[in-house]
């Protein structure tokens, strides 16, 4: 709990999950005297890094190499990525998860005792560090119980943050409600490192948690800093129906089987490769994430796919791995299955389809995890570096949390020392602040989040999902407009102090407008189609006009303005990804 | 088949000094839907008031632990249907102070879980160019269950020692500390056997087995205080023997 009388830091963090908690770390490590709070609107060991299933990518075995990690990761990312950034984190990432091992992270093993990896889609390596099916959740746990052991870090738990300060040109810290008592206050800072994760809440079908509501993303685009790369939104291939729970690729890369409603192995059709009876890497169902969600589209335009209460659907099948590999392999898989879903793969097929999983894009940083705004600085899926470019490869987003948090919080440190106090005009910003929350919570408007939140969601997943269109993006462009202005007029019955949740809940829905705004006008002008940005009116990639970055700068009472930065391109020229056969 | 079935949930608001009160709302009965759904369907379309924690809906951020018909229970993973016809009856977690309707204050426990200095300790660290520690699957095997606690705080709303004695460290974080102690890279025993072995920490546990029966992660906390009772009871022995004899 925060112990501090006057609310000031060094280095405020937003956020614990993996990428906060690895900051606040480097920064302890960096400089043991530096002040340190980590604020989170739930407890960190709740953030969402604890769902991750897979694993963590990083070069550690003999057979491997820091080039092919690099080649696989830009590849997958159909060259939109920074190579720059991609080289230093492929370079950093073995020392990061060795880090973590030396933490305590229970990764599983080889019958030697050295780490055991796995293979992943896209890789065509075994890299992939894993603990069992609960990667992220040891990993999160792991970051969180090493980081009590130090004094410095306050945290601020379920502390929710509604603005920046910014004055005299850099960021200054935070305005945040504490949630148990309803006060609204500031806490200063001299750098300040937004890690709150990403935001596929937007979405109706998605693997994400309530939480993710893209917090960090539109307090920083309400500062001024342009989100980058937001038309690029991952689906996994494999949730479930209704509820959005991910089976991991994992369960794919043990040997499961993708089949449509003839028990066809379907991705055989869509330049994938040829079933074998052993899974190949980089083939079929080891095939990346946009293609084989782009494949199940198109099996449902030909009518192979099934329906049920929640519309289409296509199985995943596991039960030829036997129920001794299944229970010792993929333990987590059966679990959900069983418990949410009352379905033994052991015995039944899983129904599965594409559900949104990760946001590509995220607050425009550098190499160093800062933003164009000094002062702040952000890591993990809330930012965009990128490495990820247009569609990132499975198991290098938690690698990516310690590898940008680590480089955030040095980053952040080197900041803060050459800071002095904080600005004038930040008291009367705050004052402002508590005055609008004060009003907002008095109530008074007539709209349902409810509702609002619906509509938000339908209109995106009908005009932002995985094919778009012209027609189809500006029909939502004109929704979310609309929705932008109900929601200044949204409805809270709850006038209370303490631990409101409706409060919290019409916040987050217009951060999320905001987030949702930036996706479809960054895709609207996106005139090309690239990785999981998927054009029907233009279906191919378009290096000379679209070899460059997106950022949407937000724009008052109107859509944001977009303009453009160049891709990093150091070793490898744009090519074409190759998947089902030898690379090209 | 009824269509419908009867939540009772307690609410309780501060700000308003009354007592706490259950409310009774209807939500579809629908097999698909957990406690949690309900709980969501009730805020989104009833009543926005109701507070309550919640957040991946898959059992595993620990966030939505409440009693259910009077158990310690994680609302994400337990079916309507499992309570037809009903009512259900839900209330903030035993043996916490509630902030509000269902939502209870879990500063004790994250202290207790500090408490236990729950993170590797070593006299010396190998530096990372010289690789990962080995560990074989055996090795891990003997403290992965307790690695998989979620924090999710049934264990110390079932424990009736907790319930009568909130210093008592408890089941999680106790189970915890066995998993660092377990951990072959871990040489911090001796300092958390110091902690722990008084009457807030092991020696507190009746062995009810509660906690065990309630952890929706199979952890057996009450496994892992009784392991560290045996060694507790081994240390004391070696410690008056070795007194004796000098």
């Amino acid at each position: 709990m925060a112990q501090a009388e006057s609310l000031e830091y060094d280095v405020l963090i937003v956020g614990g999950g993996g990428a906060g908690l690895r900051a606040a770390i480097a920064v302890y490590e960096t400089d043991p005297k530096m002040r340190i709070a980590v604020v989170s609107k739930v407890y960190p060991m709740r953030s969402h890094t604890v769902s991750a299933e897979g694993g963590a990518a990083a070069v550690i075995k003999p057979d491997d190499s820091l080039d092919d990690h690099a080649y696989d990761t830009i590849s997958g990312a159909d060259w939109m990525c920074d190579q720059d950034a991609v080289e230093a984190f492929v370079n950093e990432a073995p020392e990061e998860m060795l880090q973590l091992e030396h933490w305590g992270c229970p990764w599983s093993r080889e019958e030697d005792g050295s780490v055991a990896v796995r293979s992943f889609g896209g890789m065509k390596i075994k890299r992939t560090w894993f603990a069992s099916d609960k990667t992220g959740f040891h990993m999160l746990h792991t970051l969180f119980q090493t980081s009590l052991q130090y004094d410095p870090i306050e945290r601020y738990d379920e502390w929710f943050v509604t603005k920046l300060l910014v004055d005299d040109g850099r960021c200054q810290g935070v305005v945040a409600i504490e949630m148990a008592t309803g006060r609204v206050e500031p806490i200063l800072a001299k750098s300040v490192i937004i890690s709150t994760g990403g935001c596929g809440k937007i979405f109706p079908f998605t693997t994400n948690a309530n939480i993710k509501n893209g917090d960090g993303m539109s307090l920083a685009y309400r500062a001024g800093v342009p989100l980058k790369d937001m038309e690029f939104i991952q689906y996994h291939p494999t949730g479930l129906p209704f509820t959005g729970i991910l089976i991991t690729e994992a369960s794919r890369s043990e040997g499961g089987h993708l089949l449509n409603k003839d028990g066809y192995r379907y991705l055989q059709d869509y330049d994938l490769g040829t079933p074998e009876a052993e899974p190949v890497l980089r083939s079929m169902e080891l095939g990346p994430r946009d293609r084989l969600s782009q494949a199940f589209i198109k099996e449902q335009e030909k009518g192979r796919t099934l329906v049920g209460e929640y519309g289409h659907y296509v199985h995943l099948d596991i039960r030829h791995l036997g129920e001794k590999v299944i229970n010792s392999r993929l333990p987590f898989v059966r679990e959900l299955c069983v418990k949410y879903e009352n379905i033994d793969p052991v015995k039944e097929m899983i129904p599965v389809r594409p559900v949104i999983h990760y946001v590509m894009g995220g607050i425009h940083t550098d190499i160093d995890a800062a933003t164009p705004l000094p002062g702040l600085f952000s890591a993990g899926e809330a930012a965009c570096v990128s490495i990820n470019g247009a569609n990132r490869l499975g198991s290098n987003s938690l690698t990516e949390l310690l590898v940008f948090g680590a480089r955030a919080g040095k980053s952040a440190v080197a900041f803060a020392r050459e800071q002095g106090g904080a600005g004038a005009s930040v008291s009367a910003q705050v004052r402002d602040e508590q005055e609008r929350l004060s009003r907002l919570r008095s109530g008074g408007g007539s709209e349902s989040i409810a509702g609002l939140r619906k509509e938000m969601q339908d209109t995106m997943e009908e005009g932002a999902g995985i094919y778009r269109t012209e027609a189809s993006l500006a029909s939502s462009a004109e929704k979310i407009q609309q929705l932008q202005e109900r929601v200044a007029k949204v409805a809270i019955s709850d006038s209370s102090l303490t631990f409101n949740t409706e409060l919290t809940a019409a916040i987050e829905l217009s951060y999320m407008l905001d987030g949702a705004e930036a996706i479809i006008h960054s895709a609207i002008n996106r005139t090309e189609s690239r990785g999981s940005h998927q054009r029907t009116d233009h279906p191919d990639r378009d290096d000379e006009n679209f070899l460059k970055h997106s950022l949407a700068y937000r724009e008052q009472g109107g859509p944001p303005r977009m303009e453009y930065h160049p891709v990093v391109i150091t070793r490898w020229p744009p090519g074409e990804r190759v998947y089902g056969q030898k690379k090209g | 088949m009824p269509t419908n079935i009867t939540l009772e949930v307690l609410r309780y608001m501060p700000e308003d000094g009354g007592a706490p009160v259950f409310q009774e709302y209807e939500v579809p009965l629908r097999s698909d839907w957990v406690v949690l759904d309900a709980l969501n369907h009730v805020k989104d379309h009833i009543d926005g008031t109701l507070s309550y924690r919640w957040s991946c809906r898959m059992g595993v951020c620990g966030s939505c632990g409440m009693m259910v018909n009077g158990e310690p229970t994680l609302t994400c993973a337990a079916f309507l249907e499992s309570f037809a016809p009903g009512p259900i009856r839900v209330e903030p977690l035993a043996h916490f102070p509630v902030i509000r309707d269902l939502v209870v204050e879990g500063s004790d426990f994250m202290t207790k879980l500090k408490d236990v200095k729950p993170w590797v300790i070593r006299k010396e660290e190998k530096p990372l160019s010289e690789g990962e520690y080995r560990q074989t699957p055996e090795e891990l095997a003997d403290f992965k269950q307790y690695s998989m606690c979620i924090n999710c705080m049934l264990c110390y709303s079932a424990c009736p020692v907790y319930g009568l004695e909130p210093g008592f460290t408890g089941p999680a974080a106790l189970a915890l500390a066995q998993r660092y102690n377990l951990d072959n890279r871990d040489q911090g025993n001796e300092e958390r056997m110091e902690l722990l072995s008084n009457d807030e920490g092991i020696w507190s546990c009746t062995m009810v087995g509660e906690c065990s029966e309630v952890c929706p992660k199979g952890v057996d906390p009450a496994g892992a205080i009784q392991r560290y009772k045996l060694a507790g009871a081994a240390d004391w022995w070696k410690s008056l023997i070795t007194r004796k004899s000098k």
